[in-house]
């Protein structure tokens, strides 16, 4: 299993200085990716920006939205922006989708709320058309465009990970919430008669140092505010000490995880510093 | 804080308790419209677990219900005479009333206000208070008058059952099944103090109607029960109190809170009987809800808190109950069974408690499933020889014909997507061999094409040429010289799936170039990118017959120990089968009966050049997951159709006929199709649920819900 760690696009008080360092430093850590959240009614970053700012400056991290909003994405542009970030990243982009958790985004971005699902479906099989054919360019760099990997937990996401996408994308819990959604992917894989190998993907978050606990968890709990009471419990979650990081890192190990990837909930390089210290 | 709780069961007792200690500054009022002593039903039931729960939030109840509680390990099946016992459940059992007596003296001890014959009609004549905690039952008034914010769902179960008393205590949690001539009724019994047990009797709401229990008073009722279930009873009597012939509703709400309002127990959810967990679920709730309070001042924070920590332990439970249910509903389905596997199979019914766990709290008892398991369902031998030393449901073999399968566990090898021109290669033969090495009873080609046009994509392997032939003799000749196991060959034309891009770039993709026609039932495409397919004409019909009758010679020659037929998947087959792709006029389409036609013609066409000790299985989809599509109860009659015309065995699938469906994916589903099917069609059956361990396998097939498994493991 490889890990990776998450852009501090959507913690505050990321700027210019801070971006770039992590972006360096991650390329020379043990980190294997970097991911991205998309989150349009938030104080955050553009993922594909970021990740393309990032791509400019790396040659060796794999870059990976964690995830798109789909359905708020015209196909077309965002079948063009994908390949194009995957030709100037030399291929190292990896497409994670989903219908999104947050009708706010959806309101902002004038899309209709109802449908999301039937969108996203077409959405997929759009996007692989569009990378082949190459009617609108550019050509992706990785033969037939990049990785897909589909978020989500109800069965209509396994149903869609075994139909059109390369790998599931677990939204994160303990590892028994893993163990039970991947195992759905895998069966929906089986299913379908899939000869090719399902990669599964996993993600948490962190908060390293008592400096950065009290400020992690006002970050998530801000940032899952619109889960309601929920956002408690996902705070709860959040992996503040070496061990508890070690521990979670075996335990998604072993329940067969590909890719775990650790988020920050501190916009500060030590917290990048103090994670590649423990993975590395 | 004042506090209003309406309902003074135990849920709304108890929480008043736990609320009042944790807090005594609080004004708390229990609203009861009964009399303190008037109660209906009979005893309750908890689990160690729930005891546990209840001795850290309150000992000094705890206490007194130990000290009334009768406490049992053994479940008694009792069925076609015989008792089939298994111990190490640990259950508890007090009266009801004595309950509710300890709880409303802990309630007065600790200065609960409790106000009993208060009926209420109309919420507005309860005021000034600051929280409302709505314990008042399943038909929760306080639910009913903001039935806008909590948006109930009452789900009414299929079985009437009535809550009986019996005057005589039984040893342990018992089942009774008796079928008479208007049907099967059965018990829950269990006792809850020395003398007096909850007796509560079950049946179809057609065994109710043909006795005339629809019509019945009390006494007629006891009268009836008693007559029935007079063996279990020995003289004893039948006790009601006020007890009714009711429907079992499943409550469930969209939420439990609103503003200073909330749900507790049976107002917020209800859970089928048959796990025992109305009053645990009730006062376990009032556990969380003190606990939030305690950690969280403002109410709104508390009660989300309490709903957040409770509604997946509730929606789990609910789960298992409603499996539960299902299969009380439907034990009919189970009368042709050996007392022993009956037993076992109701032990297993909620997914909850498996071969592996029932070994653990009994180990002699599981010895016997097995014992028997070897001798009356392997061997079917009465014999006077005892089996003490046998091999595990899962690694017993299984006889289809002439052919001895050794073992329950089968493989099937997924399309590498690879061949050339049909032609099974050097990863066709890795690929069986492998799995036939380690060490599975059957292993299953991928699904072998009886002609060009009939694979799914280019890559796929095929049976059409004398070449193929050949090649897939040597794969079943290495099999065999090498491993004990039997191979499975799947023939199957792909219909409107056909002609599509290997599946490593995702599902029924056309392919870019190099086309090919497709068939199927109608004309009607898979998807709108997908190629729209000529309905099947007579020719068409007649030219498919011969190549699956060739296909089938050819795979007798090369050796296959087994031929299965692809019904399933939305493939050739399958789209005659449902009526979301069949829209024919002809005698092959519109009843069911004539959408069956096609598929059994080609069966018998098969099975005529099939040696007759070699067994055929068919690959059928139990449901199209779809409004509309082939469902269940037609899967039972083409099952039942199969085995009339030899068929010895059903694979039980389900989807992919059309696009736009809604699967389920890892919760039994499969297993519970393949059940159905096999003990409805009295058809041999393999499941295709997804089973990655021996425990899954081992339950599945002790409990007779199939004959093998397919299994998914890391080869």
């Amino acid at each position: 299993m490889q890990v990776g760690i998450g852009l501090p696009t959507t913690t505050p008080g990321t700027d210019r200085a801070l971006f770039f360092e992590w972006v360096r430093r991650a390329e020379q850590g043990p980190f294997s990716t970097l991911g991205v959240f998309d989150r349009l009614a938030y104080d955050s970053l553009d993922p594909l920006v970021s990740l393309s700012a990032a791509a400019a400056m790396t040659s060796r991290i794999r870059l990976a939205t964690t995830i798109l909003t789909g359905p708020l994405y015209n196909t077309a542009l965002l079948a063009k922006s994908a390949a194009s970030l995957d030709v100037l990243s030399g291929g190292r982009l990896v497409l994670g989708l989903a219908i999104g958790a947050r009708d706010s985004d959806y309101e902002v971005a004038g899309v209709p709320h109802k449908g999301r699902g039937r969108r996203l479906s077409e959405q997929l099989a759009a996007l692989r058309d569009y990378w082949e054919e190459n009617t609108i360019g550019p050509k992706p760099a990785c033969p037939g465009g990049p990785p897909l990997l589909l978020g989500g937990l109800n069965d209509l996401t396994f149903a869609r990970v075994a139909r059109y996408a390369n790998g599931y994308l677990h939204g994160g819990g303990p590892p028994a919430t893993f163990v039970r959604a991947s195992e759905k992917a895998r069966a929906a894989w089986v299913d379908a008669g899939r000869p090719d190998r399902l990669q599964l993907w996993g993600m948490a978050y962190f908060a390293l140092g008592e400096d950065a606990i009290d400020a992690g968890m006002r970050y998530m709990r801000d940032y899952y505010a619109f889960v309601g009471p929920f956002a408690e419990k996902i705070a709860a979650g959040m992996l503040t000490t070496p061990q508890a990081i070690v521990h979670f890192v075996r335990s998604y190990q072993e329940a067969g995880c590909d890719e775990l990837i650790l988020f920050p909930s501190v916009s500060s390089i030590s917290q990048l510093d103090r994670l590649a210290d423990i993975i590395g | 804080m004042k506090i209003v709780i309406l309902g003074g069961g135990p849920g709304g007792l108890y929480c008043g308790l736990l609320m009042k200690k944790a807090n005594p500054a609080h004004q708390i009022t229990v609203v009861e419209r009964n009399p303190p002593d008037a109660t209906f039903g009979w005893g309750i039931v908890f689990s160690d677990r729930t005891l546990a729960s209840l001795r850290e939030a309150d000992y000094r109840s705890f206490k007194e219900i130990t000290d009334h509680f009768v406490i049992w390990d053994a479940i008694d099946v009792r069925y076609r005479n015989e008792v089939i016992r298994s111990g190490g459940h640990v259950f508890a059992g007090i009266s009801r009333k004595v309950l509710l007596q300890i709880l409303q003296r802990r309630c007065s001890d600790v200065g609960v206000e409790l106000k009993f014959h208060s009926d209420l009609t109309d919420l507005r004549s309860l005021k000034g208070y600051d929280l409302l905690i709505a314990s008042d039952g399943v038909n929760s008034l306080v639910r009913k008058t903001h039935a806008k914010v909590f948006q109930p769902d009452l789900a009414v179960g299929k079985s009437k059952f009535v809550w009986l008393g019996a005057a005589r205590p039984f040893d342990s949690f018992t089942y009774i099944f008796e079928e008479n001539e208007h049907g099967l009724f059965q018990v829950h019994a269990y006792t809850f103090d020395g003398a007096t047990s909850t007796f509560i009797v079950e049946c179809t709401k057609q065994a109710w109607l043909n006795a005339g229990l629809d019509q019945a008073s009390e006494a007629d009722t006891i009268a009836y029960c008693e007559k029935v279930f007079a063996t279990s009873l020995r003289g004893h009597a039948l006790l009601s109190n006020r007890s009714l012939w009711l429907d079992f509703i499943t409550v469930r709400n969209k939420t439990w809170r609103h503003e200073n309002i909330v749900l507790l127990g049976d107002a917020a959810h209800t859970a089928y009987f048959g796990i025992g967990s109305g009053t645990k679920m009730a006062m376990e709730d009032s556990i969380a809800l003190a606990n939030a309070f305690e950690r969280h001042s403002e109410i709104d924070a508390a009660l989300s808190s309490y709903e957040l920590e409770r509604r997946p332990v509730i929606e789990s439970l609910q789960k298992a109950a409603d499996e539960s249910r299902t299969y009380f509903e439907d034990t009919q389905r189970y009368l042709h069974f050996d007392p022993m596997q009956f037993a076992f199979r109701l032990l297993t019914r909620s997914g909850r408690v498996t071969y592996d766990n029932l070994r653990i709290r009994d180990p002699q008892y599981m010895e016997s499933v097995d014992r028997w398991y070897w001798k009356r369902q392997v061997l079917d031998a009465p014999c006077t020889t005892p089996f003490l030393v046998v091999p595990t449901p899962m690694l017993s073999p299984f006889r289809l014909r002439e052919l001895t399968v050794p073992n329950r566990a089968a493989l099937s090898v997924t399309s590498s997507g690879k061949a050339s021109d049909g032609m099974p290669d050097e990863h066709h033969r890795d690929q069986l061999v492998r799995r036939a090495q380690s060490g599975a009873g059957l292993v299953i080609t991928e699904v072998v094409a009886v002609s060009p046009e009939g694979r799914i994509t280019p890559g796929c392997a095929g049976i059409y040429l004398e070449e193929h032939g050949s090649a897939w003799k040597q794969i079943v000749d290495e099999i065999h010289a090498r491993s004990s196991a039997k191979v499975a060959i799947q023939l199957g034309h792909a219909g409107r799936r056909g002609s599509a891009r290997p599946r490593w770039e995702g599902l029924d993709r056309p392919l870019r170039e190099g086309n090919w026609p497709l068939l199927s039932a109608s004309p009607i495409p898979y998807s709108s990118r997908n190629q729209t397919p000529a309905e099947m004409d007579g020719a068409a019909v007649a030219r498919v017959r011969q190549e699956f009758v060739q296909a089938a010679q050819r795979a007798r020659e090369a050796g296959f120990d087994l031929l299965q037929l692809e019904f399933a998947h939305g493939y050739l087959l399958a789209s005659f089968l449902s009526p979301l792709t069949n829209e024919r006029k002809d005698c092959y389409g519109g009843s069911l009966e004539n959408r069956m036609r096609l598929p059994l013609e080609i069966f018998d066409d098969v099975r005529a050049v099939w040696p007759k000790e070699r067994p055929i299985a068919v690959a059928i989809s139990a449901t199209d997951w779809a409004k509309n599509g082939f469902a269940v109860d037609d899967a039972v009659l083409v099952a039942g159709a199969l085995k009339n015309h030899g068929c010895d065995m059903v694979t039980v699938f389900a989807g992919q006929t059309v696009i736009d469906e809604e699967p389920q994916f890892g919760a039994g589903s499969l297993t519970a199709f393949s059940d159905r099917v096999r003990n409805e069609a009295h058809v041999p059956a393999m499941t295709a649920e997804h089973l990655t361990n021996t425990d899954q396998v081992n339950t599945i097939i002790a409990a007779g819900r199939a004959d093998l498994c397919i299994m998914d493991l890391p080869v």
